[in-house]
């Protein structure tokens, strides 16, 4: 399905790739990354690292490819007919566009949740227990048990949720299914964790909640999240990528993004002077 | 982009108040030291009436940056902007009191017969206003060059101060009986010599707003 990118209006040079934040290994480095939605190339040439166990936030305006560029990290978008990649995503240092790669493991190793939260129309537990149950990672109900509730616990939802796991998960409030969404990821003990625009229907306290439990997952994973709320990207990221016209126009820590980015359409776009 | 329409008009209007404050205070220092220097206490005490509104300007100052903060959520360089003014207020506020010490050194002076000038009081308080009104310039215009050659003229205050302190304290042991004097003036110095201080405080903001660099105490 080809996607309408908005006519430019502002001018982005072709430059040398951003520099990147030094950190730890690199969990995912993307290299020279084009991705095309039939004819229309929709990422230019991105180049970036993830180190290990950070929060990573990506921002631009909408059309700018940051979701586009999510879904290449666990090749979400090859469900999409007539898209075309190039270039590397590596993760661990393997290639996960080489062939013969298991898209279904990728995608156990890739965690994602969505901006609608999408619980299945099954109990709660059962919810958390699909990933477990499909991946056929146990045989035994008491370790299913055991890893369905340490998920709940991991996303902050077993307090609220642990005198009904058999209700059906649609009576659960919206940032309450959300947080079920991260424990349903959570529970097949994935690496990493991509989470496109996760908070942006809920309100202020789920949000809150959300980006709590965004910072408590750091600890043990990386956390790549997509979002339009700048505020929250300098509240839960650590670092910040500035994606515009499906370029990577700079990558910095939150702090430096926020405060003095290195480059002028960044400074342009964080302080609102677009258009 | 109405949002940041609104957002500009807010900062602009900050900026012309600062700039007011500016100006405030180097009134204030121009007609303190007439006060002293042409023994004219109307003028000091016009000072010393006038700081009421000085400190209700740094408190308008003070709320219009938490509001911006608030509610405007700036970033980059506006955020280093709001931030620098917001610390800026205050250095101005204190350059004004200042000067209102000075006006009162100046009434009490003026009520006992007149020392014999000394010239280097005169001069630093020139030097100390051409440092005030070039930081506010450079503040206007973003401008950390110029900012950072008016943060290395303070020690030609400096300097002016040890003269006078030496010429000060030479004069008390030389003509015991203007020691009372000489004393109030070493402390007109001081103030002068500590409105330096402040003016590199302003050209040290203004070279954070302009480039992130944090040079104080550097």
């Amino acid at each position: 399905m080809p996607v309408e990118i908005a006519a430019p209006k502002i001018e982005v040079r072709a430059s040398e790739p951003p520099p990147q934040v030094s950190g730890g290994k690199a969990k995912v480095a993307v290299r020279d990354l084009d991705f095309f939605y039939g004819r229309v190339q929709a990422l230019h040439n991105i180049s970036i690292e993830i180190p290990e166990r950070i929060v990573m936030a990506f921002i631009g305006p909408s059309g700018c490819g940051k979701s586009t560029f999510l879904r290449t990290l666990n090749r979400m978008n090859d469900v999409i007919p007539a898209t075309r990649v190039g270039g590397q995503v590596l993760i661990d240092d393997h290639d996960i566009y080489a062939p013969g790669t298991d898209v279904v493991e990728l995608r156990r190793r890739v965690g994602m949740v969505f901006q609608k939260s999408n619980p299945f129309p099954k109990s709660i537990f059962d919810n958390v227990a699909y990933g477990l149950r499909i991946n056929r990672v146990t045989s035994s109900n008491s370790e299913l048990a055991g890893r369905v509730e340490q998920a709940l616990k991991d996303a902050a939802l077993w307090n609220e949720v642990k005198d009904r796991l058999k209700t059906s998960a649609l009576s659960l409030s919206g940032g309450q299914q959300q947080r079920l969404c991260i424990a349903r990821a959570l529970a097949i003990r994935p690496e990493v964790l991509l989470m496109d625009e996760p908070a942006s229907a809920l309100d202020p306290i789920a949000t809150s909640k959300i980006e709590e439990l965004i910072f408590d997952l750091k600890k043990q994973y990386t956390i790549v999240i997509v979002t339009h709320n700048m505020q929250q990207a300098a509240r839960v990221s650590d670092t910040t990528a500035f994606f515009l016209l499906g370029k990577l126009i700079e990558v910095n820590s939150t702090e430096k993004m926020f405060t003095a980015p290195n480059e002028k359409l960044t400074e342009d776009y964080i302080t609102g002077r677009f258009g | 982009m109405d949002t940041h329409r609104h957002l500009d008009d807010e900062l602009s209007s900050l900026r012309d108040r600062v700039l007011l404050l500016g100006g405030e205070a180097e009134q204030a220092l121009e007609r303190a030291m007439y006060s002293l220097s042409e023994r004219d206490s109307e003028v000091a005490r016009q000072v010393l009436d006038h700081d009421d509104q000085v400190d209700h300007l740094e408190v308008e100052i003070d709320r219009q940056c938490i509001d911006i903060i608030a509610l405007r959520q700036p970033a980059a360089r506006d955020l280093r902007f709001v931030i620098s003014v917001a610390k800026m207020a205050p250095v101005l506020e204190r350059i004004a009191d200042h000067a209102c010490n000075i006006a009162r050194t100046a009434i009490d002076l003026n009520n006992e017969p007149e020392l014999k000038p000394v010239l280097d009081l005169g001069n630093m308080a020139e030097h100390a206003l051409k440092m005030l009104r070039g930081a506010l310039d450079a503040f206007t215009s973003s401008d950390a060059i110029s900012a950072r050659e008016i943060i290395k003229s303070d020690s030609e205050i400096n300097d002016l101060y040890n003269h006078t302190f030496h010429r000060l304290i030479e004069l008390m042991v030389t003509e015991p009986g203007t020691a009372t004097r000489d004393a109030r003036l070493l402390f007109v110095a001081k103030h002068l010599e500590r409105i330096g201080d402040y003016v590199t405080d302003i050209c040290e903001l203004t070279v954070y707003m302009a480039e992130a660099a944090f040079i104080k105490h550097t």
